[in-house]
């Protein structure tokens, strides 16, 4: 546990990524198993303790703190783990830390009812260090900046493997990896993939900035407003993943039944509609969508009245066959060859946008709002279906972002490493005339869309212009105007104001405008296309 | 019934001792300012009158260019008021001439901490327990989870990291005036001898400490320096410097900050910080709350800081207190 500790506590302070993939390499290589087994499933937030949750943090800290200074103090860390591992009363003996190994099973013993009495036990043989990394390790909530991927590059870098192969082997192995790691470490033969329905990594588009590119080395298609999700049948079996990887295949039942072929299928999953497109695209809106997200069971109601259907980009492997290594433009004929024999209800697969050139196909993007299209995508017809984010090989060309000015009225603490930051802005809008005394109306939240100088300049303006706490929330005096950007805005049941936007980010800090010419709520409304 | 104490008055620029119409460590210029030490959000320029420890004085010369009004009184020496107030000056420990200041009118006695800590500090005289009808108290690091480890401990951890980069240095970030000497002491109390190179405006902080008899050992300047003499030396700096251009001349530094707020490892990660230390010259929470008991004072006035835990904290403990709103404390680098 030590080391694990100590590796954390680098990761921490450690900034560049080479660095980061450097410490976690030679953590990997040094420990032995199952130990560094456990410690990467941990760090890339694979670990899951049933009986161990934030709260089981707060209860047994609220047995040996009181619940004000608790409250006080994990406000001002910003991180629960953190701030028990400091705050834990030291057993007064000398540590005698488990190892990792040990932890994971320990923890994963633990029970509801036994919790509070066996995980005081685990805290009192470590010393503040060693308990952040244990909590850490046991709720799962790393926040360090290690993403899976990170991970499988350590990985890789670590036993001088080729990281898409370390991708490949990944998926359908359960901590703490003993297979990979004897594959990679040691030569063993890599784990039995064929024949069950593994997750692929997706491959990425970077926004396209300022930039034209040549329509007869790239092809183009709207880039619909859902979620992306990758369909994948092998061994008799059907999965849905979503771009993290994550299973969704019980949430949309009629998508997981209707695939009957033995392929890896990226697409777009989307809600019957005429919302996105019009009666052509048939797509709902995100908002419709959204409904449907995020649940164990669906009712027979949700299916009728929110049927969804996969728009499909791309197809990685076709009844064996893998096709990641062929161009765009002949994975795209398989595709279309393909989409034939599916089931038309669940799978349709996205147009490609007909346009003479770059500025005929900019015109078509423009008039994209009105279709309530997200924007365009751009695939090099050449491109191999490669993991990740490659430069020049695919490209997101969003429409341009509606904007709005509001007045900003709360701020809040973030988390993490903006801990001390005010960096968490709720806005509004005027619901009247201003100068007639009307009030302003929250209409949304942002955390992102300003640089760290800019951060700490709103910090400091939070601060100084603070008219009432409430806990980790500012109220300020709302004599600040952001200019706000966002993508959508809907009906929303669940906001005061009646409204939700999607993505909105600061675009600007407007502090030459005075609040009281900051936009009306009306001029909000007037930009709903629900 | 209570007594109210009104002949002192916590204003948002000082606290204001009515009588004798002084001000503590008042923001903005005054006739007559009683100053606890010499950080620059304590010790001002400008005032009419400046009554303060001769160490105090000296360094505010130093940062300001000039003595006028300058009124040197010793620890233990009590100073006559007008209206009836005598004030003394008693070591706080922390920072070389730091001090609290024992107000006393009408049978009453007001203790002022001013930045105070408990633990020792090899450059400066301890802090003094005084009892007090109501104790004035600093509370920077005023909530429970800052527990500063041993200075020796975060020492050790320099030390260490030298040994383990021959090929680098150790780029310690500490406040110009009090932590940097203080490292530079306690490395010396470690047995570092080697040279310590230090950045430019630190010089003359450490010549004023030499000469108050304070021993920091062989100094010399970063810019005085070849890059190939810096491997495997400690180097100290204002934080400001840390990431700065100034930085770029150092071989691949080990980025280091000695700081109580390093505790609090996403304050480490702001500041870019590779190497934590928790030094600081600022009490911690079990500090603050043994003062309150050690002086166990009538009531207890919290300011500049983290008020509201410690606030709590003597609500919980059966102690009458109130937090003070003081503005212009800042003490982001400590």
């Amino acid at each position: 546990m030590e080391r694990f500790a100590a590796l954390l506590d680098a990761l921490v302070y450690t900034r560049s990524r080479n660095a980061k993939l450097k410490l976690l390499a030679d953590y990997l290589r040094d420990t032995p198993d199952p130990d560094r087994g456990w410690a990467l499933a941990a760090l890339t937030d694979g670990l899951d303790f049933p009986a161990v949750k934030s709260a089981t943090i707060r209860n047994l800290m609220s047995e040996r703190v009181d619940p004000v200074l608790w409250t006080l103090s994990r406000d001002y860390v910003g991180d629960s783990a953190e701030t028990a591992s400091l705050l834990w009363p030291e057993s007064g003996e000398a540590p005698s830390p488990p190892t990792v190994s040990e932890a994971v099973d320990q923890l994963s013993r633990m029970t509801r009812a036994n919790v509070m009495a066996e995980l005081p036990k685990l805290l009192d043989r470590l010393d503040a260090n060693g308990r952040y990394a244990l909590l850490k390790l046991a709720t799962g909530a790393m926040r360090i900046g290690i993403s899976a991927r990170l991970g499988k590059t350590a990985f890789a870098q670590a036993f001088d493997v080729a990281v898409e192969d370390v991708e490949e082997h990944w998926h359908g192995q359960e901590p703490p990896y003993t297979e990979l790691f004897a594959w990679a470490a040691h030569g063993a033969a890599p784990p039995d993939t064929e024949n069950r329905p593994l997750f692929r990594p997706f491959m990425l588009a970077h926004p396209l900035e300022e930039a034209e590119v040549d329509l007869s080395e790239f092809a183009a298609e709207w880039k619909w407003d859902g979620i992306r999700v990758q369909v994948v049948r092998a061994g008799g079996e059907t999965r849905v993943y979503s771009r993290s990887g994550d299973d969704i295949s019980g949430t949309f039942p009629e998508i997981t039944r209707a695939l009957d072929v033995d392929a890896v299928l990226d697409g777009e999953l989307l809600v019957r509609g005429s919302h996105q497109g019009g009666e052509t695209g048939g797509a709902a809106s995100f908002n419709a969508l959204q409904q449907r997200l995020g649940r164990k069971t669906v009712s027979k109601k949700m299916l009728a009245e929110l049927p969804a259907f996969v728009r499909l980009y791309d197809a990685l492997i076709v009844e064996g066959a893998d096709l990641r290594g062929l161009p765009w433009s002949a994975r795209r004929k398989r595709l279309e060859a393909l989409a034939g024999d599916l089931d038309p209800d669940r799978f349709d697969v996205s147009q490609i946008i007909e346009a003479e050139d770059f500025a005929a196909l900019a015109a078509l993007r423009e008039r994209a709002r009105d279709d309530a299209i997200e924007g365009v995508m751009l695939k090099r017809r050449d491109s191999p279906y490669l993991a990740g984010r490659k430069t020049g090989l695919w490209y997101k060309w969003k429409r341009d972002p509606l904007l709005i000015d509001c007045v900003l009225m709360y701020a809040q603490r973030g988390s993490g490493k903006r801990s001390s930051f005010y960096s968490d802005y709720t806005f509004g809008c005027w619901d009247g005339d201003p100068d007639a005394g009307a009030d302003l109306l929250p209409v949304g939240k942002a955390y992102f869309g300003f640089t760290d100088e800019e951060l700490k300049w709103l910090d400091k303006y939070v601060r100084n212009h603070t008219v009432d706490r409430f806990g980790p929330v500012r109220e300020t005096d709302k004599s600040l105007v952001f200019e706000v950007a966002f993508d959508s805005v809907h009906a929303s049941k669940r906001h005061k104001s009646g409204l939700a936007m999607r993505f909105p980010r600061i675009s600007r800090i407007r502090a030459d405008k005075p609040a009281h010419e900051a936009d009306r709520i009306e001029a909000l409304r007037a930009l709903v296309r629900d | 019934m209570p007594r109210d104490f009104s002949w002192i008055r916590p204003e948002p620029w000082g606290v204001h001792v009515v009588p004798a119409d002084c001000w503590i460590d008042p923001s903005r210029p005054v006739d007559r300012a009683l100053v606890t030490h010499g950080h620059a959000d304590h010790a001002r320029g400008g005032h009419g009158k400046t009554m303060a420890t001769p160490e105090t004085l000296a360094i505010m010369k130093l940062r300001y260019g000039t003595d006028e009004g300058a009124l040197p009184v010793a620890y233990g020496e009590t100073l006559k008021l007008p209206g009836g107030v005598s004030a003394t000056w008693i070591p706080a420990g922390h920072v070389l001439g730091s001090a609290q200041i024992l107000l006393e009118h009408a049978g009453e006695r007001i203790v002022v901490t001013g930045d105070f800590k408990r633990r020792p500090d090899p450059t400066c005289a301890p802090f003094a327990v005084t009892p007090c009808d109501v104790l004035i108290t600093e509370a920077t690091f005023g909530l429970p989870v800052f527990r500063h480890p041993s200075a020796e401990q975060e020492i050790s951890k320099i030390l260490s990291t030298l040994v383990a980069n021959p090929e680098r240095c150790v780029l310690v970030g500490a406040y110009a005036l009090g932590k940097a000497q203080r490292v530079i002491a306690e490395l010396r109390r470690a047995g570092h001898r080697d040279v310590i190179w230090m950045h430019g405006a630190m010089e003359k902080m450490c010549r004023l400490y030499e000469d108050h008899g304070v021993d920091l050992g062989e100094l010399r300047l970063v810019s005085d320096a070849k890059k190939e003499a810096l491997r495997g030396s400690v180097v100290i700096a204002p934080p400001s410097a840390l990431n700065d251009r100034w930085s770029r001349r150092l071989p691949d530094p080990v980025t280091a900050m000695a700081s109580g707020w390093m505790r609090v490892r996403q304050r480490a990660r702001q500041r870019m910080v590779e190497l934590p230390l928790v030094i600081s010259d600022h009490a911690d929470w079990d500090e603050l709350t043994q003062t309150v008991i050690d002086v166990d004072p009538g009531e207890t006035w919290i300011t500049h800081g983290r008020e509201e835990a410690m606030l709590r904290w003597c609500q919980l403990n059966q102690r009458r207190a109130k937090a003070l709103a003081l503005v212009g404390y800042e003490d982001e680098d400590d």
